[in-house]
């Protein structure tokens, strides 16, 4: 079978050649960036900007920005029909192509942030080792044995936890914050450019298209991040109710409780105005649009207003925009509230990717036919599963599993047990 | 004060660099200019359709299938028929079942998902066929969106793809305005026509070409002032497909109308 | 340790290396920028060569006429002479080494291919003689009666 055959129902007229060639995993991509750059991003408005309200939030979302990141690239690999040969991009690139910089621009990016980890966890490294060097070499299990050297090799062999060196790991943490953030933008940007450049696409054609990416990438980043923290604040809180006999010296309850009300609405703050913005350049967008109603406009009509009306309208604007938008203004923002307008947030955001990449395909180049998406639910062969629901959640999944392993060599919060 | 000397000086100073620029004219050589315009090269590759020979029989699609080793059941192909009817309620019906590899085995037109859409004899106005097929363009984005290089433009004009080095990522396919590119089903890379480059190499004509019984489809080198269809294509009223993308085709049509997608 | 703060920067030139490396050995030698330029001629120009070396299948009716020249000619002096004979015959490969022989499509939906009649005034088709399949003898083959290689002359008959 053809790809994209599977997926693909075609109504009028279209091309003979065109299915939608660019799936969910290509949804996937936009969305999971998009959630690297936002989480980066807060993480350095306390950094760079010195944003004190935001220090709790701020290393857990650099770990968590680091953990979404090899996940940014997954749905790319998942959606190549060569997979084993993306390495090209590295070896031969053709920078007219807006992919071709993805390589570089990935791997710059995760060396700033991988940089930037090991300047605010080296004091924790090399304390590690330290501990482990205590126990006499005979005493050792062979994993503390193995934890030893792992952890000796990611000092970089610089054990100096004078007063005098950790404040040069400051100041290069704070440098490299304010260098990750064009970059960040720079990452997420330019998969907007990815699509905004492909003249042959009515919809995605705009040079409007890399902005909207990036607010709405920081408007995901910091909704992921809000959720998974409070997520975890909530976990902690249980953990603190059940621990506070035994460890007296732990944060108790209500000190959790009162950093966390804190934290959240600070960031909800950050949320909101860069929703505006998000929201504004679409709207600029889809006005224009229909202003100069040039050729493509009555195709990409019966698109937004009756074909994906629900998803666009409905969906997006409606549950994911204007009802989290009420629930974040409401005075009094509650955690709960939070969570559930940062989880609205991330439909909206997603929905906005998936009415762009799916949306975007929704019609022939031939301006005289349909195509819809049907996504494959049950993975009935490889390809399916690859570019179905089954490829997506996993995509989705895997981030917070990283995380997970991430938070054991790298704790998020450190004051714990 | 200027002295006399000063001046003549000067003068003659002025006077020769001005003339310095004056002798660039001498680049202005006529036949140079047109060597400069050929760029040397012999062969550039153009193609010309003349819709109103088209009569549909899709031969054209069965021999490039085959000739090209494109599954011939995969609902793709590197080239394709399209019919359009207008009728007299002015609306314009357009399909192409299975790329008219069969050519048209019906007069209902093919509106997708297994339906069709009956027409009555008496309400068309006007209706035709039109050949599709890679256009070569000079300016092909589909080469420029390419990431590695796995894509270009040989120097005869024809667009190729290296099956050994593309990596499947679709870009070439979302760049190209006319819907030629596609997955090849076995090969898994980006598949399109190119001008059957192993014949015309050989001196020989597309398989399109020689399938065609009507002269609707012809092969030629522009760059040749006595090739037939460079006359054609210099002399008569010609016209190219969506020429507002800037990709400049290379793919002539004669008797397009403004109903043509 | 006064300059701890570059170690990273070291690890970043080695990862930079490491690149460099594997691309001197998975690039192919000849891959460079080609007539075109970088943007449009960035490719492995071995590639070129082997798009040439692809097999021709359709050999045109001039291959058929060296060993066939009774049915050229016939053919040739038809209204049918535009028509190849690889048309119906099918793609002459190598034949008679390969193929030994080659099989006719005699179906119906060939023929129909041109013959079934479309009221399409402004296309040539609209001035081709034609037949609706379905209430135009549909039990035979159109062979039957017509000769394809000149229409103007009876077909096989039973």
């Amino acid at each position: 079978m053809v790809h994209g055959e599977a997926w693909t129902l075609k109504e009028f007229f279209v091309y003979p050649n065109e299915y939608i060639y660019w799936t969910i995993q290509i949804v996937m991509y936009p969305f999971m960036t998009g959630l690297v750059a936002g989480a980066f991003v807060l993480s350095s408005l306390y950094h760079v900007f010195g944003v004190k309200a935001l220090k709790g939030i701020a290393r857990f979302s650099l770990v968590f920005s680091f953990a979404l990141l090899p996940v940014a690239m997954l749905p790319l690999m998942l959606h190549l029909q060569q997979p084993q040969r993306g390495i090209e991009v590295m070896m031969t690139p053709h920078f007219t192509s807006a992919i071709a910089a993805f390589g570089i621009v990935f791997s710059t990016y995760g060396m700033i942030v991988a940089s930037e980890l090991w300047f605010v966890y080296r004091k924790h490294f090399v304390e590690t080792v330290e501990e482990i060097r205590r126990v006499p070499a005979g005493d050792r299990s062979p994993l503390t044995q193995l934890r030893y050297y792992f952890f000796s090799a990611l000092t970089l062999g610089a054990q100096d936890i004078g007063h005098e060196a950790l404040e040069a790991d400051e100041r290069a943490v704070k440098k490299l914050a304010a260098a990750g953030i064009p970059v960040a933008c720079f990452l997420h940007g330019y998969a907007g450019f990815i699509f905004g450049s492909v003249k042959a696409n009515a919809l995605w054609m705009t040079p409007l298209m890399p902005v909207i990416f990036i607010c709405s990438a920081v408007v995901s980043g910091v909704a992921l991040c809000m959720l998974t923290y409070i997520l975890t604040m909530e976990i902690r809180k249980v953990l603190a109710r059940r621990k506070a006999q035994q460890y007296p010296e732990l944060p108790s309850h209500h000190e959790l409780k009162s950093a966390e009300a804190h934290v959240v609405t600070m960031t909800a703050k950050y949320l909101l105005m860069f929703m505006v913005a998000a929201i504004t350049l679409e709207l600029l967008d889809l006005i224009f649009r229909g202003y100069t109603a040039v050729k493509s406009w009555d195709i990409l009509r019966s698109v937004i207003y009756e074909r994906d009306f629900v998803n666009i309208f409905v969906i997006q604007y409606g549950l994911g925009n204007l009802l989290p938008f009420v629930l974040f203004l409401i005075p009094g923002l509650t955690v709960r509230r939070a969570a559930i307008g940062s989880m609205l947030v991330l439909l909206g955001v997603f929905m906005m990717r998936w009415n762009v990449v799916i949306g975007g395909q929704a019609f022939s180049s031939s301006l005289s036919g349909f195509m819809h998406y049907r996504l494959p639910i049950w993975p009935g062969t490889f390809e399916e599963a690859k570019e179905g629901l089954f490829g997506a959640v996993v995509v989705a999944v895997i981030p917070f599993c990283i995380f997970y392993v991430l938070n054991k060599v790298m704790p998020v919060f450190k004051e714990t047990h | 004060m200027i002295s006399r000397r000063s001046f003549c000086k000067k003068s003659l100073l002025i006077a020769g660099g001005l003339a310095i620029p004056f002798s660039s004219l001498e680049l202005f050589d006529p036949r140079r200019l047109e060597a400069e315009k050929n760029d040397g090269k012999k062969v550039r590759w153009v193609f010309l359709v003349d819709t109103n020979k088209c009569v549909g029989c899709g031969f054209c699609v069965k021999a490039c299938k085959t000739e090209n080793e494109v599954p011939y059941d995969a609902n793709v192909t590197r080239t394709w028929v399209e019919r359009y009817v207008v009728t007299k309620d002015g609306k314009t019906h357009i399909d192409s079942p299975k790329g008219a590899r069969d050519g048209f085995e019906t007069t209902a037109i093919d509106i997708g998902e297994g339906k069709f859409e009956e027409i009555r004899n008496e309400d068309i106005d006007k209706a035709f066929f039109v050949p599709k097929l890679c256009n070569q363009c000079d300016n092909p984005p589909c080469v420029q969106v390419c990431p590695v290089g796995a894509t270009y433009q040989t120097e005869d004009g024809v667009v190729l793809v290296d099956r050994k080095w593309c990596i499947g990522c679709g870009y070439c396919v979302m760049g190209c305005p006319y819907g030629v590119r596609f997955f090849h089903p076995v090969y898994h890379v980006a598949e399109k026509c190119n001008f059957c480059y192993h014949r015309i190499s050989k001196g020989m004509k597309t398989a399109c070409v020689d399938a065609c019984a009507f002269g609707a489809r012809r092969i030629g080198n522009i760059k040749d002032p006595d090739d037939p269809v460079t006359k054609i294509i210099m002399t008569e009223r010609v016209n190219v497909l969506k020429e507002e993308y800037g990709t400049k085709p290379q793919v002539f049509y004669l008797g397009l109308t403004k109903e043509v997608r | 340790m006064k300059n701890h703060v570059w170690r990273p920067l070291y690890v970043v030139l080695l990862v930079i290396a490491a690149v460099l490396v594997t691309r001197k050995i998975l690039v192919p030698a000849d891959f460079g920028i080609g007539s075109r330029g970088y943007m449009y001629g960035w490719h492995r120009p071995s590639n070129e060569q082997e798009w040439k070396e692809v097999s021709v299948k359709y050999r045109t009716a001039e291959y058929c006429k060296q060993c066939h020249p009774e049915k050229y000619n016939e053919i040739k002096q038809s209204p049918h002479a535009n028509i190849n004979c690889e048309n119906c015959h099918g793609p002459a490969l190598n034949h008679p080494d390969d193929p030994k022989v080659l099989t006719v499509d005699r179906r119906r939906e060939l023929c129909a291919r041109c013959h079934f009649r479309l009221e399409y005034p402004t296309s040539g088709r609209g001035k081709i003689r034609g037949i609706n399949p379905k209430t135009h003898h549909p039990e035979l083959e159109c062979v039957t009666c017509h000769w394809p290689h000149d229409p103007r002359k009876e077909g096989h008959k039973i």
